[in-house]
Parts: structure tokens; sequence; C-alpha cells
């Protein structure tokens, strides 16, 4: 067995105590500051990347928050202009109503009062005609002067009786 | 004859062969195969990590994302067992499990070498571990750190026992560690070896099989070889806790 030959384990006990400190020196001193260089740089990326994206997310929330406030505001504000002007038109309306109720009340009023001087009117000069229609029936029938006086309380006699 | 009896050694791949032969105060330091693969090895290591992370991009490509991986991969195996105060550590963890890892890869080339198939080596990586965990239990909890090999809420009784099996248990740490590394790779280097012995043997009409199996136990030995040094890696880590937290 060649491993068990004492006189090879001195060079290879010195090969490998050099070539084990030069790879210790180049690792410690040149890939390890290298390669971890990186990986931090890497790790230190993320973190930020996450940071600010969780930054970017918050930002997004509160837009959204604050819109959908300005949402509501500006919802409840036309509801409340809806409301008012539907009140302004009601009483508006109201208004008008009784004007024109009022307006038609008189107007009726108006109308009667003179319905019922023309059918007085009409009525007097009904009694007129009527004193005159007998007056003259009477003077052709008797040939009689009957007294204006006399002959208008038979007339207003015999309406009394009609009426 | 001759030739097929070379082609059934199974042990002729582990051969230790000197380029040079060097010597510096009576100690040999000869340039051997094995010291070859270990300066591949470190450099393969160096130079993916270093180039595939070159760009440096924050979306990483192919290579990049290897890299970041094997440092992630290290770096949470410390974090769950360790915990935040491994993190010193972390570039001896990191440079042991990618020597072990690549070493174990490059190993699979084949007519390369596995420079982990030695004992001498893994034992002395496992001897590092070993000796580093301790002076770190020693200098943080100093002459506590010998609770380590008295669990807490055992009768006194048991103590005697009990602690006699932690110390032990603990110095046969490098020795366990090493060897497990050491024979797993050694067996299936050498069985691979057998297997291709007998595919070269059998010839055309029986070679077959042993070919089917050779095809099998190569994509077996990849996983070995990531399992190891990950196993590797993981004891060290655990090792370490115990030192730090003292935990048991």
């Amino acid at each position: 067995m060649p491993q068990l030959n004492i006189a090879d384990f001195s060079p290879q006990l010195v090969w490998l105590v050099i070539c084990f400190v030069i790879l210790y020196i180049a690792m410690a001193k040149l890939a390890i500051p290298r390669i971890s260089e990186v990986l931090e740089g890497r790790q230190d990326r993320i973190s930020k990347d996450l940071d600010e994206a969780k930054r970017l997310s918050e930002d997004s929330e509160k837009a959204k928050a604050e819109y959908e406030a300005a949402l509501d505001e500006a919802r409840t504000k036309a509801h409340g202009m809806v409301a008012e002007l539907k009140a302004e038109l009601a009483s508006e309306q109201e208004a008008s109503k009784a004007k024109l109720e009022a307006d038609l009340a008189t107007k009726a009023k108006d109308a009667e009062q003179s319905i019922a001087k023309a059918k007085e009117t009409a009525l007097s000069n009904v009694k007129d005609i009527a004193g005159e229609a007998a007056k003259a029936a009477v003077s052709r029938l008797v040939a009689v002067d009957v007294a204006d006086a006399e002959l208008q309380a038979a007339v207003d006699a015999q309406m009394k009786g009609d009426a | 004859m001759a030739g097929e009896q070379k082609l059934i050694d199974p042990m002729g791949q582990f051969e230790i062969k000197r380029f040079t032969n060097w010597e510096i105060a009576g100690v040999d330091v000869s340039f051997t195969n094995s010291s070859l693969m270990m300066v591949i090895v470190i450099a393969l290591i160096t130079l993916f990590l270093t180039f595939s992370m070159r760009g440096r991009s924050m979306v990483p490509g192919r290579m990049q994302s290897i890299a970041e991986l094997s440092y992630e991969f290290i770096a949470n195996m410390l974090k769950e067992n360790v915990g935040p105060e491994g993190r010193k550590f972390f570039p001896f963890i990191f440079s042991v499990f990618m020597f072990v890892l690549i070493s174990n890869l490059v190993g699979m080339i084949p007519y390369s070498f596995t420079v982990t198939s030695h004992i001498v080596v893994t034992f002395a990586l496992a001897l590092t571990v070993f000796i580093t965990v301790t002076l770190v239990g020693i200098f943080r909890h100093g002459f506590k750190f010998l609770s380590l090999f008295a669990p807490s809420g055992v009768p006194f009784y048991l103590l005697i026992i009990l602690v006699p099996i932690e110390v032990i248990s603990y110095f046969v740490r490098p020795i366990s560690l090493s060897v497990r590394l050491f024979a797993n790779m050694v067996a299936g280097h050498a069985l691979l070896k057998v297997f291709g012995g007998f595919v070269v043997g059998l010839g055309i009409w029986g070679g077959w099989l042993p070919l089917g199996f050779i095809t099998a136990l190569t994509g077996l030995e990849f996983l070995v070889a990531f399992l190891q040094a990950y196993v590797f890696a993981i004891l060290s880590c655990l090792y370490l806790n115990d030192a730090i937290n003292l935990h048991h």
C-alpha cells in the first residue's frame, strides 16, 4: 500500500501545508469578500426594493381612502342638494297652488255676484215689462188707465205667487 | 502476462512519483504527482471562484450561481450547526470543504491522482481541524472546556465510566475524520481499477458486465466525492460547535 510508505510523508505534508495556506489566504482575502459583497449587495437591493414597494402600496392605499372619502362627500352633498331643491319646488308649488285657489275663489265670488246682479236686473226688467204689458192689456180691454202704482202692486203679487 | 499483472494492480494509482528530488534541511520536499494535484486543485478553486464572480452581477449567471451556491452552502452549514459565532471560522471551513471536494472530483479524472486518497494528507487536514477546535475551546472557556468530557445531569458513579469514554471519543476524532475520507477514496478508486482490469481481462465477450458495473460505480463515486467533502465539513462544524457552545 503506497499510502503507508513513510518516506513519502514529508513531501506530501510540506506541499499540503504550502497549498492549504495559499488556498486559505486566497479564500479569505480574495474569493470570500468578493462573493459576500455580491450577496450582500443583492440582499440590500432586495430589501430596498421591498421597502419601496411597501411604501408605494401604502401610498396607493392612502390615495384610495382619500378618493373614497371625496366620493362619499360628493355623494352626500348631491343628496342634500337634491333634497333642498325638492323641498323648494314643493313649497313653491304649494304657494302657487294656494294663490291659484285664492284667485279662483275670488273670481268665482265675483262671477256669482255679477250673476246675482244680472239676475236682479233681469228680474226688475221683467217686472217693468210685465207691468207695461199688463197696463197695455188693461187699457186695451177696459179702456181705463190704471194707475202705475196699483198695477205694479198687482204684478208684484202675481209674480210672488209664481215664484 | 506481466502487462496484465500490472493492469489489475489496484494500488498502483496511489503511488507517489517524484518529479524533482528537492531536500531542504534534511527534509524531503520533492515536487511529486501529489504536489502537482494540490497545486492544480487550489489553482482551480481560486480561479473558478474569482473568475466566476468577476461580473459581480445582480442576477447571477451559471458560473456565478455555482460560486454563490458553494458559499451559501457552507455559510448555512456554519449558521445552523455553530450559530452566529461560527462566522469567524467560515474561511477555514470553506477552504477545507473546497479543498476536499475539488481534490475528490479532480481525482475522478482518469490517470489523475487523488490527493485525499493518502492517509497522511487526510490526517493532516483532520488534525488541523482538531487542533483548531481544541484551541478555540481552550481560549474561549479555559478550564471550563473540560466540562465537555463530563455531561451534566449524570450521576457521579456513571461519570467514572463516562469521562474516559468521552475523552477517548474526543481524541479519536482526528483519526475517524481522516480515515473515513481516506478509506472511501481508496476503496472507490481501487474498486474502479479492479473492475477496469476485469473489462480488459474478459475482453469483447465478457467485458460488458464489468463495464456496466464500472459505469454505475463511477456515478456512485462522484456522489461519494461530494458526500465525503460534505461529511468532512459538517463534522468540522459540529466539533467547532462543541468547542464554542459546549453543548453536548
